[in-house]
């Protein structure tokens, strides 16, 4: 610890801060443009200058340590004024200099409201410009399909430049040309090609980098701020949803360090026209081979007439991945109190029991934790698109200083090096019994980290690489006292809420491959399920929010809510529980779901216990206590929830491995129903078809 | 200077590989620099295959840079667009970089531009032959042989229309040129006769030590001169002398005058050998003596005597006060080499002012230092001139 004065205020912080951190340790508030906290320290705005005693200019305190300040003549601690005459003043020189060449087009500009030049120019800026030149003029630049640029208003901060190299791990934009001529692009103007590329619009200081579907619709200071978590993938990322009336503008992130820290992938940002377009908006119910619109009591008197004729033993149910628990709950009592045992989650097939403890099926390191690991091996999974920020936080771990990473699976670039082990089951199982040389590195770590993902558990054979897996672990100490070191990796963000439910079948029931069979079943009732296709037969009811596959397979349609339109619970890969609040309300006649399920109940005779949502959450809080407490992960046998796993029988087969989304774009109805992420899908499909010739 | 973007479609070479020489010379620049840090190798590297490549950087050539050093493309093309030094265009086989800053401008470069206007055309266009092209730039550094042009690696100065001309015919005919001065000039030597250092006694060595003797002279001339001045001399002489007897004696007492608000002690040389302490008008002290003394006295003493015992067998004790005057002790601490925790035990000693330190002699020095047991730091860090210095500034403010 060193001790500084900060006008006239002394404090003590660590040696290694720099001086911007020490300032705003002691509260002094300093501008800046290029410096952020998550990227490495460029220096070249100079907004954030202050004085040293002592020091013949004024100082840039984002690239200055704190022990790099001399003291005193007799040891006395630097003294450091943030608020100095000479400070405002260099201040004031650098703003000038900066409003130089930036347009004054704040009125048509999106960044207007939010703009940190905007802000800081209220701060420092003179009314006047003494510049009667003409100002640079810079061509526009396309760099993909998320971010317009209006280069004219770029203030050379490379903070864009910085995150796609540092963060992103894909570094395709760079600043070419110098001086006044310095243009910030992408090689030839080329899309960029990562998955998490709309940050550059949240991290631009001005308005140069600006959300492109977003462009023209709002301002900042007319829509309603919601928070609330993101359920594209199983991270359940923090989020704000900005809406104006029933609409929803725009999706931002929150910051969370230990899930996201303050990225969101472009799916989870710019999914939004997927929440308009396509919706279910009134239920349907098909007659003579054709879905007609009907009024709730039709529909729901259909689903009581196929029911009534069916027995419990060919009923079932299905939850599909966007569902909150609140619905699934209230489905599970549904389908428990008619007697059903036919339920699924797992509508991949994935061989997760929540049988064998909790352990077993969540991520427990928990994502921060992965920054403590020292040795990595990821099985059956592609982070980068199952599970963006998981990806994010190994680049994390690796730029640290690289960790052994072993991938077992597919080779995909995932933004870091790592050893490539082998394909499938083999080198697993080489693993698990210690023969393998990347086995005796895991061993040597204190910290072994073993992710499993969804591609090694939904085949045939997937509980033979669970228990391998599981030995894996064993036999290289992934599992101690104070370190957790067996994940599961998911992709669906119901997934773990589901499992922690127990939705899975109860004794004597068919999971969802068997109900999905030819004639196994009378009656299915799908929550939001469209990954799995159905054959004729089945009278099946589809309770969800888009025209998707479901939809198209159903005898009756219940139309939902999306994530942004209900307040629901959702339990990510760690085990995390997390509400996501209600930013707009569902179109036309559509209902959040519990509330739809407690009507149907009704009307089948077998009333659900509860009338309004804090009633349900009571009953969900008794029966599973882990539910109340919201942001937290409740801690699990780990221990045993291995040992468990590594004794379930199955012999593992010889397919590699293959991850379960094969388009990061289009994993979800949301998604699907979204154009702009038709839009990226395409390109991506493009530039891996140009990558593969 | 401009924007500066790769060459349009239409020009840029469909392939481009190394050759098998540059291909040798690259895996040795890169053997250079240490494992993983093979990217260093890039300006060399884009260098060579700009001449490669007939003095330009096709598409093809930095795409081909990128993956010989593993950079990723953008990387190669911000350092190919940051220096002017490679041309993204495609040259002439003599690229003609054309100086047209003010000395140049000053000594004509403007019909030099003319000369390369008409025979080769407007900048950056290559010649109908392929055999120039041209380019105004900045300084090129030859300022005293102005006007000049660069020509692929070569500076030629001293042009005119005429000389500059001839000089691209040579080249376009492949005769041999000279590179330099076109007129015969050797280096940046005086373009004409020589106009100064003319004088050969400055060559024959009778020089040497001439300044001196210059000096001695006219020193010897000087009481020759008037009375009146000589008088006048004596008295500003002596009112100077007063000055200094003045500023001297106030600098003992009040160093630093000028900076009274620096608050902090001084430095002054220390541990003064006696015979500076003597020409300073202070008590000689023989420290080595003294150190000898109070070790012999200190021997006679008990093992577990304590630090007051001590004290007295060495010196004698500084008179105490029973508390500050006027309960307002003066801030020891200025004292260099007094911390919080000397300044203690001083005041528990009954010092609290800095004229009762200044008022310390050899006895009272010695039975501080042996009491506060850092014996000889007093002497060395001066406390008793320091004290008397911030005592001096005490009365005065």
């Amino acid at each position: 610890m060193t001790k500084l004065i900060v006008d006239g205020k002394e404090i003590d912080v660590p040696a290694e801060y720099t001086l911007l951190q020490a300032c705003e340790e002691a509260g002094a508030e300093i501008p800046r443009f290029c410096f952020h906290e998550r990227l490495s320290v460029a220096g070249n705005c100079r907004m954030c200058l202050v004085e040293i005693k002592g020091a013949p200019k004024p100082i840039a305190s984002c690239a200055w340590g704190v022990r790099d300040c001399r003291p005193g003549p007799n040891g006395e601690p630097p003294e450091i004024s943030t608020r100095s005459p000479t400070v405002k003043k260099a201040r004031e020189g650098v703003m000038e200099f900066l409003l130089i060449n930036h347009p004054l087009d704040c009125p048509i500009c999106d960044q207007g409201g939010e703009c940190d030049l905007q802000d800081q120019a209220m701060a420092y800026g003179v009314d006047s410009s003494r510049f009667h030149e003409n100002k640079r003029a810079v061509e526009d630049k396309y760099i993909g399909p998320l971010v317009k640029t209006w280069m004219n208003r770029c203030i050379h901060c490379t903070r864009c430049v910085r995150f796609a190299t540092e963060v992103a791990g894909v570094p395709d934009l760079g600043a070419i040309g110098r001086g006044e001529d310095m243009e910030i692009t992408t090689y030839l103007e080329k899309a960029m090609g990562s998955e998490l590329q709309s940050c550059v619009a949240d991290l631009c200081p001005v308005g140069a980098l600006t959300s492109k579907p977003y462009a023209y619709t709002a301002r900042p200071w007319e829509m309603t701020k919601t928070e609330s978590v993101d359920v594209m993938d199983a991270v359940g990322s923090a989020i704000r949803v900005d809406s104006r009336g029933r609409e929803v503008m725009r999706i931002l992130p929150r910051v969370n360090e230990a899930i996201n820290e303050e990225w969101i992938t472009d799916k989870t940002r710019h999914i939004i026209d997927g929440l308009r377009r396509q919706r279910l908006d009134r239920p349907y119910v098909r007659e003579n081979g054709k879905l007609r619109p009907a009024s709730w009591q039709e529909a729901f008197g259909a689903i009581a007439k196929a029911v009534g004729a069916a027995s419990p033993e060919c009923i079932g149910a299905i939850v599909g991945d966007l569902p909150a628990v609140e619905e699934i709950y209230a489905l599970k009592e549904l389908m428990t109190s008619l007697g059903v045992a036919n339920l699924d989650a797992r509508q991949d097939g994935a061989a997760l029991d929540p049988a064998l403890g909790r352990g077993s099926y969540v991520f427990n390191s928990t994502i921060e934790g992965i920054e403590e690991a020292d040795a990595i091996l990821i099985v059956g999974s592609n982070p980068r698109i199952e599970a963006s920020l998981v990806n994010v936080r190994i680049r994390k771990r690796f730029r640290m200083g690289p960790p052994p990473i072993g991938v077992i699976g597919e080779k995909a670039d995932l933004t870091y090096d790592y050893d490539y082990l082998g394909a499938g089951p083999d080198t697993l199982a080489d693993i698990a019994s210690g023969k393998h040389p990347f086995a005796k590195v895991l061993s040597e770590a204190e910290r072994p980290l073993i992710i499993l993902g969804q591609g090694a558990l939904m085949r045939e054979d997937g509980a033979a690489i669970m228990a391998l897996a599981a030995k894996a672990a064993e036999t290289v100490g992934a599992v101690t006292d104070d370190w957790n070191g067996f994940n599961v990796l998911h992709t669906a963000a119901a997934r773990v809420g589901a499992l922690d439910l127990g939705f899975v079948p109860g004794e004597g029931g068919l999971d969802a491959q068997a109900m999905a069979g030819e004639g196994a079943l009378d009656v299915l009732f799908l929550l939001g399920a469209d990954e799995i296709a159905i054959p004729p037969g089945a009278f099946v009811i589809y309770q969800g929010t888009h025209g998707d596959r479901g939809a198209h397979r159903a005898d009756v349609i219940l139309p939902g809510a999306t994530y942004t339109e209900k307040s629901g619970t959702f339990v990510n890969t760690e085990g995390r529980v997390q509400i996501a609040n209600r930013a707009a309300f569902p179109p036309g006649d559509a209902r959040e779901d519990w509330a739809i399920l407690r009507a149907l109940s009704d009307q089948l005779g077998h009333k659900l216990p509860f009338d309004n949502l804090a009633q349900l959450r009571e009953k969900l809080y008794a029966a599973y206590p882990h539910m109340a407490s919201v942001d937290a992960i409740a801690q699990s046998d780990v221990a045993a929830a291995v040992k468990a796993a590594a004794g379930l029988k199955g012999k593992p087969g010889d397919a590699p491995f293959a991850s379960p989304v094969k388009d990061f774009y289009l994993t979800n109805p949301i998604a699907r129903a979204s154009a702009i992420m038709a839009e990226c899908s395409a390109l991506a499909a493009g530039e891996s078809r140009e990558a593969a010739e | 200077m401009a924007v500066r973007r790769l060459a349009p479609e239409a020009v840029q070479p469909k392939e481009f590989s190394f050759t098998p020489e540059t291909e040798a010379w690259t895996k040795q620049l890169v053997a250079k620099y240490p494992q993983g840090r093979q990217a260093s190798a890039v300006i060399p590297l884009l260098w060579r295959v700009q001449t490669d490549c007939g003095g330009w950087l096709p598409q093809k050539a930095i795409e081909a840079v990128s993956e010989r050093l593993e950079m990723p493309y953008i990387r190669v093309y911000e350092v190919a667009t940051f220096y002017t030094m490679f041309n993204l265009e495609p040259v002439g086989k003599f690229y003609v970089q054309m100086c047209g800053t003010t000395p140049c401008m000053l000594r004509g470069s403007n019909e030099i531009r003319k000369v390369l206007e008409e025979r080769i055309g407007a900048q950056q266009t290559v010649s109908d032959d392929g055999l120039f092209s041209w380019l105004e730039v900045e300084c090129l550094g030859a300022c005293c042989n102005a006007p000049m042009v660069q020509i692929n690696d070569d500076y030629y100065e001293d042009l005119t229309p005429e000389n500059f001309n001839k000089l691209l015919d040579d080249l376009a005919a492949g005769k041999k040129v000279n590179v330099g001065s076109q007129t015969g000039r050797k280096s940046s030597e005086p373009q004409d006769d020589v106009k100064t250092l003319t004088d050969p006694a400055l060559y024959d060595g009778s020089l040497v030590g001439a300044w001196r003797k210059r000096f001695e002279e006219e020193a010897a001339q000087r009481p020759a001169e008037g009375k009146d001045k000589a008088e006048k001399e004596k008295t500003g002489k002596e009112s100077l002398e007063k000055e200094a007897k003045k500023a001297e004696k106030e600098a003992a007492v009040a160093p630093k005058k000028g900076h009274p608000d620096a608050g902090r002690a001084t430095e002054r040389p220390v541990a003064d050998a006696p015979a500076q302490q003597k020409a300073a008008g202070e008590e000689a002290v023989d420290l080595e003596a003294e150190d000898k003394d109070i070790a012999e006295k200190l021997a006679a003493l008990s093992k577990d005597a304590s630090p007051e015992e001590k004290a007295d067998a060495v010196g004698s004790r500084p008179k105490a006060l029973k508390k500050p005057r006027k309960d307002k002790p003066d801030d020891l601490k200025k004292i260099s080499g007094i911390g919080p925790a000397n300044e203690e035990k001083l005041h528990n000693l009954g010092i609290y002012h800095y004229d009762q330190i200044a008022q310390w002699g050899r006895p009272e020095i010695r039975w501080v230092g042996q009491f506060l047991s850092f014996a000889g730091r007093i002497d060395r860090e001066d406390w008793v001139a320091q004290a008397k210095a911030l005592a001096a500034g005490d009365t005065e403010s």
